[in-house]
């Protein structure tokens, strides 16, 4: 088949009328990013909107995996298509990374209706990898009900994945009672939705009641979030759990929240994108960096602050004159 | 495009088929690839071959590596690539590593199963085997 349109359109295309090898072919063009995905991303975009998109965050060991799996079995109860998208660590230092949070969503495997992929972080540290939204807009796209994002164990700051769902779910476990106390900036203001995971193990009570305490602290009148118990092992609580990401959705939807929200992502998408633009040209080439070097070697020491006004005049981003304070 | 650009990371499915229990080699493999700077997904026990060949193909993976100890290597094998075929995926290598006979090997290799590793072998000569043989089929694929 030799024809004019772009291979990424074409995966979109096939992908769309349900092969799940030119999807994944396309999933990986979008996790690369770059002008290739770039030229189709309007044609997806053009169909997204539709997805609930899902974000489950919290510590390592939480049981992420094992709540995705047992939700994602609850929600093809109900006949709806699944996509997950799980992120692991890459490592700073051999670039390479072992993804292992198929372990424990083999049920899903064989499922039809189900997606997973898997990504490596690729030295990103917000909890997922800087495409993972490119990554769940295509799954948006070729008609996912709902696509679940696992982030890596996350501490307490990285709250990428607030950003890319609808509605966060942050996953903790008994014992975890001072973590709480830790959280409360960051994770304890994304949520929407908390998780006591391993319910039946001993010290729920305590989390469950310090979580309630630092939520009563919050002072914006805005949506609750709920405490889910479960013990995804067994599929406790998963009813309970898939109640409750409903009514959020629900609730932002006639809120008006949604909206919202998604109009602050596209705000946040552009300036992230324009970012990367610029810098990918401000460093094309070797010119940057040499010149850098050279505005650096001087008998005196430079004061870095003093360079990059220099390089900036240069660049025409500054005027000349200095200004007054 | 370099095949092997840093950007387009090679991508290896790492299984343990079947119903024995002993994983340490698949681990040691997968950890071994992932220091190597490859994307190793491990899928964990007991996986069948249509699990296999799923996962490979949601994942994108250039490669599956299979951990076989029970003998059922000419069975195992030949299956997993004629369903990636079946499917759309030929272009994914097999690849792996058990106790292999000699005669197995020629016969599957005919079959076009790529190069399965003996106990001993040192993790540079898988990876480096990988990044070759990827880099080639890389090349070589037309969309």
């Amino acid at each position: 088949m030799t024809s004019t349109i772009p291979r990424a359109k074409q995966w979109q295309q096939r992908a769309q009328s349900g092969d799940r090898v030119a999807l994944a072919r396309l999933l990986t063009l979008a996790e690369r990013g770059g002008d290739e995905f770039a030229e189709v991303h309007p044609s997806i975009h053009a169909g997204n909107g539709r997805a609930h998109r899902i974000g489950f965050t919290g510590p390592p060991g939480a049981g992420k995996s094992t709540l995705v799996e047992a939700y994602a079995l609850e929600l093809r109860k109900r006949a709806q298509r699944v996509a997950v998208i799980c992120v692991d660590p890459t490592s700073p230092f051999t670039g390479g990374a072992l993804l292992g949070d198929r372990v424990r969503m083999n049920r899903l495997t064989l499922d039809p209706g189900c997606f997973v992929r898997s990504m490596a972080s690729r030295g990103w540290f917000g909890g997922l990898a800087r495409t993972s939204e490119d990554v769940a807009d295509v799954f948006d796209a070729v008609g996912y009900d709902r696509v679940l994002i696992e982030t890596v164990g996350v501490g307490q700051s990285e709250i990428d994945v607030a950003r890319a769902a609808d509605t966060t779910v942050v996953v903790l476990v008994p014992g975890t009672g001072d973590a709480v106390q830790a959280m409360k900036a960051g994770l304890m203001e994304v949520a929407d939705l908390f998780v006591v995971n391993k319910a039946d193990r001993p010290g729920v009570e305590r989390v469950v009641a310090e979580l309630e305490e630092v939520l009563q602290l919050r002072a914006d009148g805005a949506h609750k979030p709920a405490i889910v118990q479960t013990v995804a092992m067994n599929g406790e609580g998963i009813d309970e759990l898939s109640r409750c990401i409903d009514e959020h959705r629900e609730h932002c939807a006639a809120s008006g929240q949604l909206a919202t929200r998604r109009a602050a992502r596209a705000a946040e998408k552009v300036r992230r994108l324009l970012e990367q633009a610029l810098r990918d040209r401000l460093f094309a080439g070797k010119g940057m960096e040499r010149r850098i070097e050279e505005a650096l070697q001087s008998s005196e020491p430079r004061s870095p602050y003093a360079v990059v006004r220099e390089l900036l005049q240069e660049l025409g981003l500054v005027s000349k004159e200095t200004r007054k304070p | 495009m370099d095949p092997l650009d840093p950007q387009d990371k090679i991508r290896v499915l790492v299984a343990k088929p079947g119903l024995d229990g002993h994983d340490r080699g698949a681990k040691v493999v997968a950890a071994g690839l992932r220091d190597a700077g490859m994307e190793v997904i491990y899928t964990g026990l007991h996986q069948t071959a249509e699990m296999i060949v799923e996962a490979a193909i949601q994942e994108d993976a250039d490669v599956v590596g299979l951990s076989i100890l029970s003998g059922a290597h000419m069975t195992l094998l030949p299956k997993v690539k004629r369903l990636l075929d079946e499917k759309g995926a030929g272009h994914i290598l097999i690849t792996g590593g058990g106790i292999i006979p000699d005669d197995d090997l020629v016969e599957l290799e005919k079959l076009g199963i790529g190069h399965l590793f003996g106990p001993g072998t040192a993790l540079e000569r898988i990876a480096a085997y990988i990044r070759d043989e990827v880099g080639k089929r890389r090349a070589a694929r037309v969309e």
